[in-house]
């Protein structure tokens, strides 16, 4: 590096690279190669603004800017000339093609009031069709899961029989005997399934009362927790032993608590053969 | 490689600090059927840290009920109380003990 070029103005200097293959050329004869720049700055302009970094004449330089400058005034002048030429020409062409334009957008017009559906019957038209062949992109039936209630009678003085456990385990598309198993846990009874394949429940019960545990049911292992749909399957992972519901709707897994019968209290006779 | 701010952003599967998923000691009341219209309401799963003689003291008091506690292998000790008093327990545990609902389960019809 020599002295000369220690005294630049870094800020500028522009193009690291070609900086620093300057310097390695020039280390030897700075002077001499400045003087080779200096003649070829006038050529190119970016050869010009690098050789502004090499400050020693600045003379030459400015001069060389200024024959630059006044180069792309030129330039300039002579585009917008020629822009002006040009845009006279498109809006003689305009002028000529602006009577086509407003013809064809009264032909148009014409056209409309003659063939003209109101939006509203259009609309119409449109839901009908869609509500015929895809029910379910018509939107606003998110329940469209009918559950029937529950049928329950009395089977004579203690016994609650549940005639459509099937039925509801079908259409909630879950194993009837889980169903039943978290019946039994949540009610803290038991019972079995007779002939018919109804239900018989230990105890008495009442509808509203078989309906509100049904609800918890759907909440905990029937319903999306992401989508909120009732399309779902409950599938048993053999691995780890848990309970998975998978969305068909929206294809999300979840893990289930297994169904787990809570504390029993002895009751009557039962009592004090406990303790 | 750390030295790449991208890659050492922030690590997914880090511990995010969620108590949600982990499993909480659920406050379980259930209710049991007895003869003819009785009924039985079952409090399990208290914290050790209560004193299930007073609570019960109390419970016997508000719910005008008679009750007992019993301790069961399984489930530790439990809070026996006369009739359905399934609403009126969760209650008193909201209110007076400052538990919260989410940890309170309510089984039964």
């Amino acid at each position: 590096m020599s002295t000369a070029e220690l005294g630049f103005d870094p800020t500028l200097k522009k193009k690291k690279k070609k900086k620093v293959l300057d310097d390695s050329s020039s280390a030897p004869s700075t002077d001499k190669l400045d003087d080779l720049f200096a003649g070829a700055k006038k050529k190119k302009k970016s050869k010009a603004k690098k050789s502004a970094t090499e400050g020693e004449d600045v003379d030459d330089l400015t001069k060389a800017f200024e024959g630059i400058k006044l180069k792309k005034h030129h330039h300039k002048k002579k585009k917008k000339a020629s822009k002006l030429n040009e845009s006279a020409d498109f809006e003689k062409a305009l002028a000529a093609a602006g009577v086509h334009e407003e013809d064809s957008r009264k032909l148009y017009d014409e056209k409309q009031k003659e063939t003209f559906i109101p939006y509203s019957s259009l609309l119409d038209r449109f839901y009908t069709i869609l509500n015929e062949k895809n029910p379910e992109m018509a939107g606003g039936q998110h329940h469209k899961l009918k559950i029937p209630p529950p049928e329950v009678a009395r089977d004579g003085n203690k016994k609650t029989v549940f005639v459509n456990v099937q039925v509801i385990a079908h259409v909630l598309q879950r194993n009837p005997e889980h169903l039943i198993q978290y019946l039994f846990a949540e009610l803290g009874t038991s019972g079995s399934i007779d002939g018919e394949k109804r239900l018989i429940i230990k105890g008495r019960f009442q509808s509203k009362n078989i309906e509100s545990v049904l609800r918890r049911y759907i909440q905990e292992y029937v319903i999306c927790k992401t989508c909120k749909s009732m399309n779902t399957e409950l599938k048993r992972e053999s691995a780890n032993r848990l309970h998975f519901i998978v969305c068909k709707a929206c294809g999300s897994t979840k893990s289930v608590a297994s169904i787990k019968t809570g504390y029993q209290a002895h009751i009557g006779a039962n009592r004090r053969k406990k303790f | 490689m750390s030295n790449i701010q991208n890659l050492k952003s922030f690590d997914p599967f880090a511990d995010s600090g969620d108590i949600e998923t982990e499993p909480t000691n659920y406050i379980h009341i259930r209710i049991q059927q007895r003869n003819g219209r009785k009924t039985l309401t079952t409090v399990t799963g208290v914290p050790e840290e209560y004193d299930l003689k007073k609570i019960l003291k109390v419970l016997k008091k508000d719910f005008a009920c008679n009750g007992n506690i019993v301790k069961d292998p399984e489930a530790g000790s439990v809070i026996q109380l006369q009739g359905d008093q399934r609403l009126k327990v969760m209650q008193f545990l909201v209110k007076q003990l400052g538990m919260q609902k989410k940890n309170i389960k309510i089984h039964g019809f």
